[in-house]
Protein backbone atom coordinates (compact mmCIF):
# COMPACT_ATOMS: atom_id res chain seq x y z
CA UNK A 1 0.00 0.00 0.00
CA UNK A 2 1.07 3.65 -0.29
CA UNK A 3 0.57 4.88 2.60
CA UNK A 4 3.66 3.92 4.59
CA UNK A 5 5.92 5.22 1.45
CA UNK A 6 3.49 8.71 1.38
CA UNK A 7 4.53 9.23 4.43
CA UNK A 8 8.33 8.57 4.31
CA UNK A 9 8.20 11.01 1.11
CA UNK A 10 6.61 13.21 3.48
CA UNK A 11 9.46 12.73 6.29
CA UNK A 12 11.73 12.99 3.26
CA UNK A 13 11.26 16.77 3.09
CA UNK A 14 11.24 17.07 6.75
CA UNK A 15 11.25 15.18 10.06
CA UNK A 16 7.58 15.79 11.46
CA UNK A 17 5.08 15.62 13.72
CA UNK A 18 2.69 12.76 13.51
CA UNK A 19 -0.23 14.83 13.62
CA UNK A 20 1.29 17.14 10.97
CA UNK A 21 1.92 14.40 8.87
CA UNK A 22 -1.34 13.55 8.96
CA UNK A 23 -2.40 16.97 7.66
CA UNK A 24 -0.20 16.87 4.93
CA UNK A 25 -1.15 13.55 4.21
CA UNK A 26 -5.07 14.36 4.37
CA UNK A 27 -4.42 17.33 2.29
CA UNK A 28 -2.61 15.74 -0.67
CA UNK A 29 -3.62 12.45 -1.01
CA UNK A 30 -6.72 11.79 1.61
CA UNK A 31 -9.02 14.24 0.17
CA UNK A 32 -11.91 12.12 0.02
CA UNK A 33 -10.67 9.49 2.65
CA UNK A 34 -8.77 10.96 5.11
CA UNK A 35 -6.13 8.92 7.41
CA UNK A 36 -7.37 7.71 10.54
CA UNK A 37 -4.87 9.28 13.37
CA UNK A 38 -4.86 5.70 14.88
CA UNK A 39 -3.12 4.42 11.39
CA UNK A 40 -0.71 7.28 11.44
CA UNK A 41 0.57 6.24 14.49
CA UNK A 42 0.82 2.20 13.87
CA UNK A 43 1.94 3.04 10.42
CA UNK A 44 4.58 4.85 12.15
CA UNK A 45 5.11 2.47 14.26
CA UNK A 46 6.60 -0.29 11.75
CA UNK A 47 8.40 2.00 9.89
CA UNK A 48 10.56 2.66 13.22
CA UNK A 49 10.47 -1.19 14.02
CA UNK A 50 11.89 -1.66 10.48
CA UNK A 51 14.42 1.11 10.36
CA UNK A 52 13.45 3.61 8.36
CA UNK A 53 12.24 6.28 10.54
CA UNK A 54 13.65 7.11 13.88
CA UNK A 55 12.53 9.08 16.73
CA UNK A 56 14.22 12.69 17.59
CA UNK A 57 12.31 13.57 20.99
CA UNK A 58 11.90 17.62 21.18
CA UNK A 59 10.25 20.10 23.58
CA UNK A 60 9.66 18.80 27.48
CA UNK A 61 6.04 17.13 28.05
CA UNK A 62 4.74 13.83 27.37
CA UNK A 63 2.34 12.15 24.77
CA UNK A 64 3.56 10.87 21.51
CA UNK A 65 3.50 14.98 20.06
CA UNK A 66 6.49 15.52 22.01
CA UNK A 67 8.16 13.40 18.94
CA UNK A 68 9.13 14.44 15.27
CA UNK A 69 10.04 11.49 13.18
CA UNK A 70 12.83 11.46 10.93
CA UNK A 71 13.58 9.33 8.06
CA UNK A 72 16.93 7.02 7.93
CA UNK A 73 18.83 6.24 5.10
CA UNK A 74 17.47 3.07 4.78
CA UNK A 75 13.82 4.76 4.85
CA UNK A 76 15.23 7.20 2.32
CA UNK A 77 16.43 4.14 -0.14
CA UNK A 78 13.58 2.12 -0.10
CA UNK A 79 11.55 5.61 -1.09
CA UNK A 80 13.75 6.57 -3.90
CA UNK A 81 13.47 3.07 -5.21
CA UNK A 82 9.81 3.07 -5.23
CA UNK A 83 9.83 6.53 -6.87
CA UNK A 84 11.51 5.47 -9.61
CA UNK A 85 9.77 2.25 -10.13
CA UNK A 86 7.13 1.91 -12.24
CA UNK A 87 3.45 0.46 -10.82
CA UNK A 88 1.67 -2.46 -12.23
CA UNK A 89 0.02 -1.53 -15.02
CA UNK A 90 -3.70 -2.41 -14.10
CA UNK A 91 -6.49 -3.45 -14.60
CA UNK A 92 -5.80 -7.35 -14.56
CA UNK A 93 -8.10 -9.83 -17.48
CA UNK A 94 -10.09 -10.82 -14.41
CA UNK A 95 -12.77 -8.16 -14.24
CA UNK A 96 -15.73 -8.45 -11.96
CA UNK A 97 -17.50 -7.37 -15.05
CA UNK A 98 -16.68 -9.69 -17.05
CA UNK A 99 -16.98 -12.35 -14.68
CA UNK A 100 -20.62 -11.22 -14.63
CA UNK A 101 -21.12 -10.85 -17.94
CA UNK A 102 -19.96 -14.15 -18.65
CA UNK A 103 -21.88 -15.73 -15.70
CA UNK A 104 -25.26 -14.21 -17.04
CA UNK A 105 -24.10 -15.86 -20.59
CA UNK A 106 -23.55 -19.53 -19.85
CA UNK A 107 -26.96 -19.29 -17.16
CA UNK A 108 -28.68 -17.46 -19.91
CA UNK A 109 -29.47 -14.53 -17.40
CA UNK A 110 -30.04 -10.80 -18.63
CA UNK A 111 -26.68 -9.67 -19.62
CA UNK A 112 -27.24 -6.86 -21.54
CA UNK A 113 -29.11 -5.52 -19.21
CA UNK A 114 -26.66 -6.03 -16.53
CA UNK A 115 -24.56 -4.04 -18.90
CA UNK A 116 -27.56 -1.20 -18.98
CA UNK A 117 -27.60 -1.21 -15.06
CA UNK A 118 -23.63 -1.28 -14.88
CA UNK A 119 -23.59 1.67 -17.97
CA UNK A 120 -25.84 4.00 -16.14
CA UNK A 121 -24.09 3.29 -12.58
CA UNK A 122 -20.81 4.59 -14.05
CA UNK A 123 -22.33 7.43 -15.55
CA UNK A 124 -23.96 8.30 -12.11
CA UNK A 125 -20.42 8.17 -10.58
CA UNK A 126 -18.65 10.11 -13.55
CA UNK A 127 -21.25 12.85 -13.03
CA UNK A 128 -20.49 13.27 -9.38
CA UNK A 129 -16.55 12.94 -9.86
CA UNK A 130 -17.65 16.12 -12.87
CA UNK A 131 -19.58 17.87 -9.75
CA UNK A 132 -16.45 17.51 -7.36
CA UNK A 133 -14.32 18.63 -10.18
CA UNK A 134 -16.15 21.84 -10.53
CA UNK A 135 -14.74 24.85 -8.88
CA UNK A 136 -12.42 22.32 -6.94
CA UNK A 137 -8.56 23.16 -6.39
CA UNK A 138 -5.71 21.31 -8.92
CA UNK A 139 -5.20 18.50 -6.62
CA UNK A 140 -9.37 17.88 -6.30
CA UNK A 141 -9.68 18.18 -10.41
CA UNK A 142 -6.67 15.76 -10.72
CA UNK A 143 -7.63 13.29 -8.58
CA UNK A 144 -11.32 13.14 -10.09
CA UNK A 145 -9.88 12.91 -13.31
CA UNK A 146 -7.82 9.90 -12.66
CA UNK A 147 -11.32 8.56 -11.57
CA UNK A 148 -13.32 10.05 -14.96
CA UNK A 149 -10.56 8.51 -17.23
CA UNK A 150 -10.39 4.86 -15.45
CA UNK A 151 -14.11 4.81 -15.53
CA UNK A 152 -14.64 6.03 -19.18
CA UNK A 153 -12.29 3.44 -20.08
CA UNK A 154 -14.91 0.68 -18.64
CA UNK A 155 -17.26 2.41 -20.74
CA UNK A 156 -16.05 1.71 -23.85
CA UNK A 157 -15.36 -1.84 -22.69
CA UNK A 158 -19.15 -1.95 -21.71
CA UNK A 159 -19.95 -0.52 -25.15
CA UNK A 160 -17.50 -3.04 -27.23
CA UNK A 161 -19.27 -5.94 -24.89
CA UNK A 162 -22.44 -5.45 -25.04
CA UNK A 163 -22.21 -4.44 -29.15
CA UNK A 164 -21.25 -8.09 -29.51
CA UNK A 165 -22.92 -9.98 -26.73
CA UNK A 166 -24.65 -12.36 -29.57
CA UNK A 167 -21.52 -13.45 -31.00
CA UNK A 168 -19.73 -13.95 -26.86
CA UNK A 169 -22.74 -15.89 -26.18
CA UNK A 170 -22.04 -18.56 -28.69
CA UNK A 171 -18.36 -18.81 -27.70
CA UNK A 172 -19.34 -19.21 -24.10
CA UNK A 173 -22.21 -21.66 -24.69
CA UNK A 174 -20.78 -23.94 -26.97
CA UNK B 1 -37.59 21.64 -13.52
CA UNK B 2 -40.31 24.43 -14.53
CA UNK B 3 -42.13 21.28 -17.03
CA UNK B 4 -41.70 19.78 -20.57
CA UNK B 5 -40.03 22.04 -23.31
CA UNK B 6 -39.18 19.52 -26.09
CA UNK B 7 -41.45 16.60 -26.99
CA UNK B 8 -41.12 14.10 -29.32
CA UNK B 9 -43.91 10.89 -29.58
CA UNK B 10 -43.23 8.00 -31.94
CA UNK B 11 -40.88 9.57 -34.54
CA UNK B 12 -40.38 7.89 -37.97
CA UNK B 13 -37.69 8.90 -40.49
CA UNK B 14 -36.14 6.99 -43.31
CA UNK B 15 -33.60 7.96 -45.57
CA UNK B 16 -35.09 6.08 -48.89
CA UNK B 17 -35.24 2.23 -47.21
CA UNK B 18 -32.72 3.39 -44.33
CA UNK B 19 -35.46 3.37 -41.29
CA UNK B 20 -32.95 5.95 -39.11
CA UNK B 21 -35.98 6.57 -36.16
CA UNK B 22 -38.32 3.67 -35.36
CA UNK B 23 -40.22 5.48 -33.07
CA UNK B 24 -38.77 7.94 -31.15
CA UNK B 25 -39.95 9.31 -27.61
CA UNK B 26 -38.14 11.67 -25.70
CA UNK B 27 -39.34 14.46 -23.34
CA UNK B 28 -36.93 17.16 -22.37
CA UNK B 29 -37.22 19.68 -19.26
CA UNK B 30 -37.01 23.36 -19.47
CA UNK B 31 -33.63 24.16 -18.30
CA UNK B 32 -32.18 20.63 -17.93
CA UNK B 33 -28.95 19.67 -19.99
CA UNK B 34 -29.33 16.19 -21.27
CA UNK B 35 -26.76 13.91 -22.91
CA UNK B 36 -27.94 11.41 -26.25
CA UNK B 37 -25.38 8.41 -25.98
CA UNK B 38 -25.12 5.90 -28.39
CA UNK B 39 -23.53 3.61 -30.84
CA UNK B 40 -23.46 5.05 -34.27
CA UNK B 41 -25.39 4.77 -36.84
CA UNK B 42 -27.98 4.49 -34.38
CA UNK B 43 -29.95 7.54 -35.19
CA UNK B 44 -28.93 10.28 -32.80
CA UNK B 45 -28.07 13.13 -35.28
CA UNK B 46 -31.65 12.14 -36.86
CA UNK B 47 -33.38 12.62 -33.56
CA UNK B 48 -31.28 15.75 -33.10
CA UNK B 49 -32.40 17.30 -35.96
CA UNK B 50 -36.20 16.36 -35.96
CA UNK B 51 -36.05 18.15 -32.19
CA UNK B 52 -34.72 21.24 -33.91
CA UNK B 53 -37.20 21.47 -37.02
CA UNK B 54 -34.05 20.80 -39.41
CA UNK B 55 -35.63 17.62 -40.50
CA UNK B 56 -39.57 16.73 -40.94
CA UNK B 57 -40.24 13.12 -39.61
CA UNK B 58 -42.90 10.90 -41.65
CA UNK B 59 -44.71 9.65 -38.82
CA UNK B 60 -44.76 10.60 -35.11
CA UNK B 61 -45.55 14.32 -33.29
CA UNK B 62 -42.99 16.95 -32.03
CA UNK B 63 -44.09 19.79 -29.82
CA UNK B 64 -41.78 22.39 -28.70
CA UNK B 65 -43.41 25.18 -25.97
CA UNK B 66 -46.67 24.03 -26.62
CA UNK B 67 -46.41 23.90 -30.42
CA UNK B 68 -46.11 21.33 -33.19
CA UNK B 69 -43.52 21.33 -35.31
CA UNK B 70 -43.85 18.73 -37.44
CA UNK B 71 -46.74 20.17 -38.83
CA UNK B 72 -45.69 24.10 -38.79
CA UNK B 73 -45.06 25.58 -41.87
CA UNK B 74 -41.33 25.90 -43.00
CA UNK B 75 -40.79 29.51 -42.93
CA UNK B 76 -42.41 29.82 -39.22
CA UNK B 77 -40.21 27.04 -38.78
CA UNK B 78 -37.15 28.85 -39.35
CA UNK B 79 -38.15 31.52 -38.07
CA UNK B 80 -38.53 29.52 -34.79
CA UNK B 81 -35.15 28.15 -35.62
CA UNK B 82 -33.47 31.87 -35.58
CA UNK B 83 -34.91 33.24 -32.36
CA UNK B 84 -35.74 30.24 -30.32
CA UNK B 85 -32.72 27.75 -31.03
CA UNK B 86 -29.11 28.03 -30.74
CA UNK B 87 -26.59 25.40 -32.46
CA UNK B 88 -23.31 23.84 -32.13
CA UNK B 89 -21.80 21.37 -34.29
CA UNK B 90 -18.54 19.16 -34.82
CA UNK B 91 -16.76 21.69 -37.52
CA UNK B 92 -17.45 23.29 -40.32
CA UNK B 93 -19.78 25.72 -38.94
CA UNK B 94 -18.23 29.41 -39.19
CA UNK B 95 -18.39 31.55 -42.11
CA UNK B 96 -15.18 31.35 -43.59
CA UNK B 97 -15.20 35.19 -45.34
CA UNK B 98 -16.96 36.35 -41.97
CA UNK B 99 -14.80 37.77 -39.01
CA UNK B 100 -15.31 35.99 -35.76
CA UNK B 101 -17.54 38.42 -34.53
CA UNK B 102 -19.83 38.94 -37.50
CA UNK B 103 -20.09 35.16 -37.34
CA UNK B 104 -21.43 35.61 -33.93
CA UNK B 105 -23.40 38.44 -34.93
CA UNK B 106 -24.80 36.46 -37.71
CA UNK B 107 -28.25 35.10 -36.00
CA UNK B 108 -29.02 38.93 -34.84
CA UNK B 109 -28.71 40.43 -38.15
CA UNK B 110 -30.62 37.73 -40.10
CA UNK B 111 -33.29 38.86 -37.32
CA UNK B 112 -33.23 41.95 -38.63
CA UNK B 113 -31.03 43.85 -35.33
CA UNK B 114 -28.99 46.84 -36.81
CA UNK B 115 -25.33 45.94 -37.63
CA UNK B 116 -23.80 48.07 -34.94
CA UNK B 117 -25.86 47.05 -32.05
CA UNK B 118 -25.93 42.96 -33.06
CA UNK B 119 -21.72 43.47 -33.67
CA UNK B 120 -21.83 45.39 -29.89
CA UNK B 121 -24.07 42.26 -28.29
CA UNK B 122 -22.00 39.78 -30.17
CA UNK B 123 -18.78 41.16 -28.87
CA UNK B 124 -19.84 41.13 -24.82
CA UNK B 125 -19.51 37.30 -25.55
CA UNK B 126 -16.10 37.48 -26.48
CA UNK B 127 -14.63 38.18 -23.21
CA UNK B 128 -16.58 35.47 -21.11
CA UNK B 129 -15.65 32.84 -23.30
CA UNK B 130 -12.10 33.82 -23.46
CA UNK B 131 -12.08 34.84 -26.53
CA UNK B 132 -10.56 38.65 -26.01
CA UNK B 133 -8.40 39.87 -28.65
CA UNK B 134 -9.88 37.69 -31.37
CA UNK B 135 -13.11 39.60 -32.89
CA UNK B 136 -11.20 40.13 -35.97
CA UNK B 137 -10.12 36.88 -36.81
CA UNK B 138 -11.22 34.77 -39.68
CA UNK B 139 -12.39 31.57 -38.98
CA UNK B 140 -9.18 30.06 -41.00
CA UNK B 141 -7.18 31.66 -38.35
CA UNK B 142 -8.53 30.19 -35.28
CA UNK B 143 -7.37 26.97 -33.61
CA UNK B 144 -10.28 24.20 -33.67
CA UNK B 145 -11.11 25.19 -29.52
CA UNK B 146 -11.49 28.92 -30.67
CA UNK B 147 -13.68 28.34 -33.40
CA UNK B 148 -15.84 26.05 -31.23
CA UNK B 149 -16.35 28.58 -28.96
CA UNK B 150 -17.00 31.56 -31.41
CA UNK B 151 -19.70 28.85 -32.53
CA UNK B 152 -20.95 28.76 -29.13
CA UNK B 153 -20.92 32.70 -28.54
CA UNK B 154 -23.16 32.16 -32.16
CA UNK B 155 -24.91 29.98 -30.70
CA UNK B 156 -25.64 32.14 -27.27
CA UNK B 157 -26.30 35.18 -28.80
CA UNK B 158 -29.60 35.31 -29.28
CA UNK B 159 -30.54 33.80 -25.98
CA UNK B 160 -32.19 30.90 -27.33
CA UNK B 161 -34.73 28.68 -25.06
CA UNK B 162 -32.61 25.41 -26.12
CA UNK B 163 -29.11 24.50 -27.93
CA UNK B 164 -29.03 22.01 -29.54
CA UNK B 165 -25.43 20.45 -30.07
CA UNK B 166 -23.99 17.49 -31.92
CA UNK B 167 -20.63 16.32 -31.13
CA UNK B 168 -19.32 19.74 -29.97
CA UNK B 169 -15.91 18.43 -28.83
CA UNK B 170 -15.44 15.54 -31.05
CA UNK B 171 -12.74 17.62 -32.82
CA UNK B 172 -10.93 18.52 -29.96
CA UNK B 173 -8.46 17.26 -27.66
CA UNK B 174 -9.59 16.51 -24.35
CA UNK B 175 -8.40 19.04 -22.47
CA UNK B 176 -10.10 21.77 -25.02
CA UNK B 177 -13.24 19.84 -25.79
CA UNK B 178 -13.89 19.66 -21.90
CA UNK B 179 -13.13 23.62 -21.74
CA UNK B 180 -15.58 24.17 -24.70
CA UNK B 181 -18.10 21.86 -22.71
CA UNK B 182 -17.35 23.72 -19.10
CA UNK B 183 -18.40 26.99 -20.94
CA UNK B 184 -21.27 25.19 -22.43
CA UNK B 185 -22.60 24.20 -19.38
CA UNK B 186 -21.90 27.11 -17.24
CA UNK B 187 -23.45 29.62 -19.86
CA UNK B 188 -26.47 27.31 -19.92
CA UNK B 189 -26.70 26.98 -16.08
CA UNK B 190 -26.26 31.15 -15.94
CA UNK B 191 -28.89 31.96 -18.56
CA UNK B 192 -31.50 28.84 -17.45
CA UNK B 193 -30.61 27.34 -20.83
CA UNK B 194 -32.03 24.04 -22.05
CA UNK B 195 -29.20 22.07 -23.72
CA UNK B 196 -29.42 18.97 -25.48
CA UNK B 197 -26.25 17.72 -26.65
CA UNK B 198 -25.49 14.60 -28.90
CA UNK B 199 -21.83 12.89 -27.75
CA UNK B 200 -20.10 9.81 -27.47
CA UNK B 201 -18.07 10.63 -24.87
CA UNK B 202 -18.63 9.85 -21.49
CA UNK B 203 -16.89 12.90 -19.96
CA UNK B 204 -19.07 15.21 -22.20
CA UNK B 205 -21.93 13.09 -20.92
CA UNK B 206 -20.86 13.39 -17.19
CA UNK B 207 -21.52 16.87 -17.71
CA UNK B 208 -25.23 16.70 -17.90
CA UNK B 209 -28.09 16.20 -16.08
CA UNK B 210 -29.53 13.31 -17.10
CA UNK B 211 -28.71 10.64 -20.26
CA UNK B 212 -30.87 9.12 -22.88
CA UNK B 213 -29.14 5.96 -25.07
CA UNK B 214 -30.41 5.75 -28.67
CA UNK B 215 -30.40 1.97 -29.98
CA UNK B 216 -31.78 0.81 -33.61
CA UNK B 217 -33.51 4.32 -33.92
CA UNK B 218 -35.53 4.03 -30.62
CA UNK B 219 -34.44 5.93 -27.49
CA UNK B 220 -34.12 3.93 -24.03
CA UNK B 221 -33.68 5.26 -20.95
CA UNK B 222 -31.48 4.24 -18.28
CA UNK B 223 -32.06 0.90 -16.28
CA UNK B 224 -32.49 2.51 -13.00
CA UNK B 225 -34.72 5.25 -14.75
CA UNK B 226 -36.86 2.20 -15.60
CA UNK B 227 -36.51 0.61 -12.30
CA UNK B 228 -37.77 3.66 -10.56
CA UNK B 229 -41.09 4.26 -12.81
N1 LIG C 1 -28.84 12.23 -45.26
C1 LIG C 1 -28.89 10.90 -45.16
N2 LIG C 1 -29.12 10.12 -46.25
C2 LIG C 1 -29.18 8.78 -46.15
N3 LIG C 1 -29.05 8.10 -44.99
C3 LIG C 1 -28.81 8.81 -43.88
C4 LIG C 1 -28.72 10.23 -43.89
N4 LIG C 1 -28.48 10.67 -42.64
C5 LIG C 1 -28.43 9.55 -41.88
N5 LIG C 1 -28.63 8.44 -42.61
C6 LIG C 1 -28.69 7.06 -42.09
O1 LIG C 1 -29.57 7.02 -40.99
C7 LIG C 1 -29.08 6.24 -39.94
C8 LIG C 1 -28.92 7.09 -38.67
O2 LIG C 1 -27.93 8.09 -38.92
P1 LIG C 1 -27.51 9.20 -37.86
O3 LIG C 1 -26.66 10.16 -38.56
O4 LIG C 1 -28.74 9.71 -37.19
O5 LIG C 1 -26.69 8.31 -36.84
P2 LIG C 1 -25.83 8.77 -35.55
O6 LIG C 1 -26.37 8.01 -34.40
O7 LIG C 1 -25.81 10.25 -35.46
O8 LIG C 1 -24.40 8.19 -35.92
P3 LIG C 1 -22.93 8.79 -35.62
O9 LIG C 1 -22.64 8.50 -34.17
O10 LIG C 1 -22.05 7.99 -36.50
O11 LIG C 1 -22.95 10.25 -35.94
C9 LIG C 1 -27.76 5.66 -40.44
O12 LIG C 1 -28.03 4.39 -40.96
C10 LIG C 1 -27.36 6.61 -41.54
O13 LIG C 1 -26.61 5.95 -42.52
MG1 LIG D 1 -24.29 11.71 -35.70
Amino acid sequence: MTVPLALLGLLERAPSHGYDLKRDYDNLFGRDKPLPPGQVYSTLGRLARDGKVVMDEVGPGTGPDRKRYVITDTGAVELHSWLAEPADPEPHLQTVLFTKVVLALLLERDAAGYLDAQRASHLRRMRELTEVRRGGALVDRLLADHGLFHLEADLRWIDQTAARLGQLAEEVLR
Amino acid sequence: MTGIVLEARGLELSFGPTPALRGADLAVEAGEILAIMGPSGSGKSTLLHCLAGILTPDAGEIEFAGRRLDTMKEAQRSELRRDRFGFVFQFGQLVPELTAEENVALPLLLGGRKRAAALAEARSWFGRLGLDGLEARRSGELSGGQAQRVALARAMVTRPDVIFADEPTGALDSLTGEQVMDLLVSTAREHGTTVVVVTHEPRVAACADREVTVRDGRVTTAFMERMAS
